[in-house]
């Protein structure tokens, strides 16, 4: 049988403005997420490569529970099982930025370890040898620069993460593919919705892109 | 040795064992203020980690060792002591190890501000006149990657000096570099011991040992088999080893 595909442009362009409600969502969920794993992700990173292993443990726990389920069950578990534990709801957004920060914060553990690992052992030797502490080694010589390594895998973790809030329409948020199975569901163009779903999941990663390798740039003017 | 003198460092059957390897065998060393020693040997003779043993940053297992008068415990259990060693004694590495991310300046400052609590404008000052002092003035706001292996390497002298140590540990300063750029670093070494600093050196530059040491230090298989002045040690060696090592290396 053949078929032809006849893609209709208006219906893809007249969708455009019931999308973009959707794109502060998805947004919001993604950085707001990423916030919190990163900080998650600098705490456990560093709790990793402690030499002391009642602090690595957990660590290593926490990594491999997070990285080893996968976000869509970690979404359900904070949004359908939390609130049974906690006795009360957990909004959707609240549970979407969550599993993004857990999820993206066992990856981001993971991108710590190696950069702060990746420094040669002459930096902190210098630095101990000039009379500096521990701590002050870690903040001012080995850390500055273990961040400058780490913006690389830093945002291909966030363009994961971007792409992963899409998974949560299945709780309800309003991000874009919510948006655009909310507009499908009374114009039936499937087609057409999802290809400027898919655009304007492109727009906002390739802009971060293009951030990143500029930032990355000016962070390696110094080397 | 002046009996008044207190030596600044002082080592005693000083033993250092890398898992079943032993790499420093009963070492006694001692090291009183203005001397300058030249440590040589074959590589893997442990020369290397002595100096190391020196100011921390390898641990020993048994001995005593004493350091601008502060004890230093085996297995490297030191705390306080350890960070004031550090703060007195300066080092100068193989491969520089300057901060990548900090200008030549900054790396100079970095030490005195967050160390000794000078302020920016003090540290500043010093390290202006210390990278004049290596003949680099006009480096100071590069990065260490836009400079020759020479010049990274008189920039890590000034940050050792910033510090004002009261004793330099020089880790093979010329080995990781271009043979026309070892005699910019030997000559701001030589400016160093000829202004009465304490040094200990560990070298393969020879003629620079026999010019500038007051002692030279044989060191074979963890052992320090023979020292004395640089023209007895070099010139009238009296352990075989000592004999077959030098003409080894003079030979080049």
């Amino acid at each position: 049988m053949d078929v032809t595909f006849n893609f209709d442009w208006a219906a893809a362009i007249d969708s455009i403005p019931h999308l973009l409600p959707g794109i502060p969502w998805t947004l919001l969920i993604s950085f707001g997420g990423l916030a919190f794993g990163f900080v998650i992700g600098i705490f456990f990173g560093l709790l990793r490569i402690s030499p002391l292993r009642w602090l690595r443990w957990p660590a290593i726990a926490y990594i491999e529970i997070f990285r080893g389920t996968p976000i869509l069950v970690q979404v359900l578990f904070i949004f359908y099982g939390l609130p049974q534990l906690l006795g009360g709801p957990i909004d959707a957004l609240t549970a979407g930025i969550a599993a993004i920060a857990v999820n993206s914060g066992a990856y981001i553990s993971e991108i710590v370890r190696g950069g702060v690992q990746s420094i040669e052992r002459g930096q902190s030797e210098a630095a101990l040898s000039l009379g500096l502490s521990r701590s002050q080694s870690f903040r001012y010589v080995i850390w500055p620069q273990a961040l400058r390594r780490m913006i690389p895998p830093l945002g291909n973790q966030a363009i994961i993460s971007i792409k992963d809030t899409s998974l949560f329409s299945v709780i309800g948020v309003g991000e874009l593919v919510r948006q655009g199975q909310i507009y499908i569901a009374t114009t039936f163009t499937a087609m057409e919705v999802y290809f400027m779903v898919a655009l304007l999941y492109l727009a906002i990663t390739w802009t971060l892109s293009i951030l990143l390798s500029l930032l990355e740039r000016k962070g390696l003017a110094g080397e | 040795m002046n009996a008044t003198t207190q030596p600044i460092v002082s080592m005693q059957k000083l033993n250092k064992h890398f898992g079943s390897l032993h790499v420093l065998k009963d070492i006694d060393l001692t090291i009183i203020p203005g001397e300058v020693v030249v440590v040589i040997g074959a590589s893997g003779s442990g020369k290397s980690t002595l100096i190391r043993c020196i100011n921390g940053l390898e641990e020993f297992q048994q001995g005593t060792l004493e350091v601008d008068s502060k004890t230093l415990q085996p297995h490297g259990k030191s705390g306080r002591a350890l960070q004031h060693i550090r703060t007195e004694v300066g080092m100068v590495f193989q491969q520089f190890n300057l901060f990548p991310h900090l200008s030549v300046r900054d790396n100079i400052t970095l030490a005195p501000m967050k160390v000794r609590h000078l302020s920016r404008e003090k540290a500043k000052q010093s390290a202006n006149h210390l990278l004049e002092r290596v003949g680099i003035e006009d480096q100071a706001d590069k990065y260490p990657s836009q400079l020759s292996g020479g010049q990274q390497q008189r920039v890590a002298l000034a940050r050792a000096l910033a510090m004002e140590p009261r004793l330099m540990l020089f880790d093979e300063p010329t080995s990781a570099l271009d043979p026309e750029m070892i005699g910019e670093v030997l000559d701001a070494m030589r400016e160093l011991a000829k202004d009465g600093m304490t040094m200990v050196i560990v070298t393969h530059e020879m003629g620079f040992a026999r010019e500038v040491a007051d002692r030279v230090i044989y060191i074979h298989q963890g052992e320090i088999t023979e020292q004395g002045p640089p023209e007895t040690l070099f010139d009238t060696p009296q352990h075989e080893r000592t004999q077959a090592f030098l003409s080894r290396v003079l030979k080049h």
